[in-house]
C-alpha cells in the first residue's frame, strides 16, 4: 500500500561533545498513524523528538515534516506541528484560558479565531469549568489536559507528545489514551515517545524501539511480536534437577523453536501450542518429570524489548500525582 | 511585522500578568529593598559622611544617584530569572516550538524589565524628593536618568539571560548573582566618590560600568546640565561597548541553548 509520508528521518545523528545521543537514525512516519518511539530513559527518544520539532539541529542527516526540512524550513514546520512537552510546561500563575490565548497570539490567530478555537478545545479536554483559575490550582491530570489543549491549539497536522502519561494516575492515563485515539480518528498524525510498554502496545500503530541512540527494531506491535517467532509455553517443574535433561530432550524437536532453562523450569518458544504441547507433555512423562504448573503466553511487547535490547526496559519510578 | 508585534505584546502581557497575580511580589516590587538603602543608609551616614568629600549638600542627595543605579543593577541581574524557570519547566521549549520570531521571547523580557526598572527608579526619585532631593535638571533630567538606566539595564539583563541559558541548575544562577552584586556596588561610586576610595578600589571601580552610569546620573540630580553633559557623553560611549559585549554573549548563549 502506498501511504503518504508525514515524517521522513534520514541518517539522523546528534552528538554532544563526544556523546552520541542519536546515531544514524532512519525511519518514516505515515500520515494518519500513531507512531511510537519506545525506549528507556536516555535512549535518544527525546533528542529525536526535539529535532523533529525544530529545537535541535542534527549533527548530520536530515529530517522532514510534511516535506519541509526541520532546519531549512523550520518556520514552516513550526506552523504544521503541535507539541506537548514532557515536563508540565505550565505557567502556574496563568489561567488555563490565558495559556491558550498566549499561544493563539504566537500562532498569529485573530482574537475571534482564537476565542472560537479555545472554547472548542476547553470543551474537548473538559476544562471549561476550570478555565479561569490559575494553573497552580490544577491537579496533575488537569495540567496534562491543558498541555494537550495547548498542543492542539494550532490545529496541527502532526502532534508530538513527549511521554504523555508519565507520572499520571491510571484514570488520567486512560483518559489521555482516549484523546489520542480520538485525534487519530480525526486524521491527525501523532508521534509520541514513551517508556511504558503497555502504552506503546495499546496506542501505537507502529513503533520503533530505540536504545543507545539506534533503532533496534521497527514495526507494528503485532508484527514485532510475531517476528519474535511464536508463543511461549512456560513450565514449572516439581524436581528442578531434571530441568536440564528435559531441556535437551526438547531441543530440535518439531514444532519447538527454542528452549531456555529458568530457575524453576523451562521457557519453550513454540510455533503453535496445538502441535507443541503433546510433544512437551510426552517428553516430560517419559523422563518422569512432574509438572507443577504450565502456562501459555503470547509474546508481550516486553519480550520484544528484551529480545532486541538484551534487557528489560528500565523505568525510573514516576512521581505519583493525584487527580 | 504585525506578527512580530502580536508575539511580543502577548509575551510581554504574560510577564505583566504573572507579576499581578503575585500580590506580595507586586508590593515588594514597588516598595523594594533598595529604598532601605536610601532611607536607612542615607540617613545613617548623613553626619558621618563629609560633604567636602561627597561634594553634595548632604549624604542622601549624594546617595540618590547610587541607589537609582543599584536598582537598575539588581533588576537587570535578576532579569533572566523567569526565563531560567521557563527553561527548566519546558515552557520555553513550548514557546520556541511555535512559529515565532526567535527574538520575541527575549525582547518581551527586555521590555518588561525596562518598564519595571523605570517604575522603580521613579519611586526612588519620588522618595528622595520627600527627603528634599530635587533633581537639578527637572523633568527632562529625570527622563535622561531613565534613559541611562535603560542603557545600563539592557546589558545587565543580557548577562542575566546568558547565565539563565547556560547554567545547569538555578542554584548556580543564584549563587553567581549573589556573588556579583555586592562587589559591583562597593567597587563603584554608588556609596563613596572615587576620590575618597583607597587607591586599589578606585582603580578597579573605573572599570565598572556602574561607576560611569552613576557619574552621569549624579550631576543630573545635584548640579545641572552643563556639569552633566560631558558625563552623559561618556556614559553613552561606555554603554554602547558594554551593551554590545553583553548582547553578543547573550545571543551566543541563547543560540547554544536553543540549538
Amino acid at each position: 500500500m502506498d501511504r503518504t509520508i508525514a515524517i521522513d528521518v534520514s541518517h539522523l545523528s546528534k552528538t554532544y561533545d563526544s556523546y552520541r545521543a542519536v546515531d544514524d537514525l532512519s525511519f518514516q512516519v505515515y500520515a494518519g498513524e500513531i507512531f511510537g518511539l519506545l525506549g528507556p530513559n536516555g535512549a535518544g527518544k527525546s533528542t529525536t523528538l526535539r529535532t523533529l520539532i525544530t529545537l535541535l539541529h542534527p549533527t548530520s542527516g536530515t529530517a522532514t515534516v510534511m516535506g519541509y526540512d526541520t532546519v531549512r524550513d523550520a518556520d514552516k514546520v513550526r506552523t504544521l506541528i503541535g507539541y506537548v512537552p514532557q515536563e508540565r510546561a505550565i505557567d502556574r500563575f496563568l489561567t488555563g484560558r490565558e495559556h491558550l490565548q498566549l499561544l493563539g497570539a504566537l500562532y498569529h490567530l485573530t482574537k475571534e479565531e482564537a476565542a472560537k478555537r479555545i472554547a472548542e478545545l476547553l470543551t474537548l479536554v473538559e476544562l471549561e469549568a476550570h478555565a479561569d483559575r490559575p494553573a497552580k490550582t490544577y491537579s496533575g491530570g488537569m495540567k496534562r489536559k491543558l498541555d494537550i489543549a495547548c498542543g492542539l491549539l494550532p490545529n496541527p497536522k502532526v502532534l508530538f507528545l513527549d511521554e504523555p502519561t508519565l507520572g499520571l494516575d491510571v484514570q488520567s492515563r486512560l483518559r489521555i489514551w482516549e484523546y489520542v485515539r480520538m485525534l487519530k480518528a480525526r486524521g491527525m498524525t501523532i508521534v509520541m515517545t514513551t517508556n511504558y510498554l503497555d502504552e506503546a502496545d495499546q496506542l501505537c500503530d507502529r513503533l520503533a524501539i530505540i536504545d543507545g541512540g539506534k533503532i533496534k527494531t521497527l514495526g507494528s506491535p503485532v508484527e514485532l511480536k510475531i517476528a519474535l517467532g511464536g508463543d511461549i509455553v512456560s513450565l514449572t517443574l516439581k524436581e528442578t534437577d531434571r530441568i536440564h535433561s528435559l531441556e535437551s530432550a526438547l531441543k530440535d524437536r518439531p514444532a519447538i523453536k527454542a528452549v531456555r532453562a529458568t530457575t524453576k523450569g523451562l521457557d519453550i518458544r513454540v510455533e503453535s501450542p496445538e502441535k507443541a504441547l503433546p510433544t512437551i507433555l510426552e517428553s516430560a512423562n517419559r523422563l518422569g518429570c512432574n509438572i507443577e504448573f504450565i502456562q501459555y503466553n503470547r509474546p508481550r511487547l516486553d519480550d520484544v524489548f528484551i529480545a532486541h535490547t538484551g534487557r528489560a526496559i528500565t523505568e525510573s519510578i514516576p512521581e505519583s500525582e493525584t487527580v | 511585522m504585525a506578527h512580530y508585534w502580536q508575539e511580543i505584546s502577548a509575551l510581554t502581557m504574560r510577564w505583566v500578568r504573572r507579576l499581578s497575580r503575585e500580590k506580595f511580589s507586586m508590593l515588594f516590587t514597588l516598595v523594594q529593598p533598595m529604598l532601605f538603602w536610601l532611607i536607612f543608609f542615607g540617613n545613617l551616614f548623613q553626619r558621618a559622611a563629609d560633604t567636602q568629600v561627597t561634594q553634595a549638600p548632604n549624604y542622601i542627595s549624594f546617595l540618590a544617584a547610587g541607589v537609582v543605579v543599584m536598582t537598575v543593577l539588581n533588576n537587570g541581574l535578576a532579569g533572566g530569572v523567569d526565563l531560567l524557570f521557563d527553561k527548566e519547566n519546558g515552557f520555553l521549549e513550548r514557546l520556541m516550538s511555535t512559529p515565532i520570531h526567535r527574538t520575541s521571547v527575549i525582547l518581551s523580557r527586555f521590555i518588561f524589565v525596562m518598564a519595571i526598572t523605570s517604575m522603580q527608579v521613579l519611586v526612588i526619585l519620588g522618595v528622595s524628593y520627600l527627603f528634599g532631593v530635587h533633581p537639578a535638571t527637572g523633568i527632562l533630567g529625570v527622563a535622561m536618568i531613565l534613559l541611562i538606566g535603560m542603557m545600563f539595564g539592557v546589558g545587565l539583563t543580557a548577562i542575566s539571560m546568558a547565565m539563565a541559558f547556560s547554567v545547569k541548575s538555578h542554584g548556580d544562577f543564584f549563587s553567581v548573582l549573589g556573588f556579583l552584586s555586592l562587589p559591583m556596588i562597593f567597587l563603584s561610586s554608588a556609596l563613596v566618590p572615587l576620590t575618597a576610595m583607597p587607591g586599589w578600589m578606585s582603580f578597579l571601580a573605573q572599570f565598572n560600568p556602574m561607576t560611569w552610569a552613576i557619574d552621569a546620573v549624579r550631576p543630573l540630580i545635584l548640579s545641572g546640565w552643563t556639569e552633566a553633559l560631558p558625563h552623559i557623553g561618556m556614559v553613552v560611549l561606555v554603554m554602547l561597548v558594554f551593551d554590545a559585549l553583553c548582547l553578543y554573549g547573550g545571543a551566543k548563549a541563547f543560540r547554544r541553548a536553543m540549538g
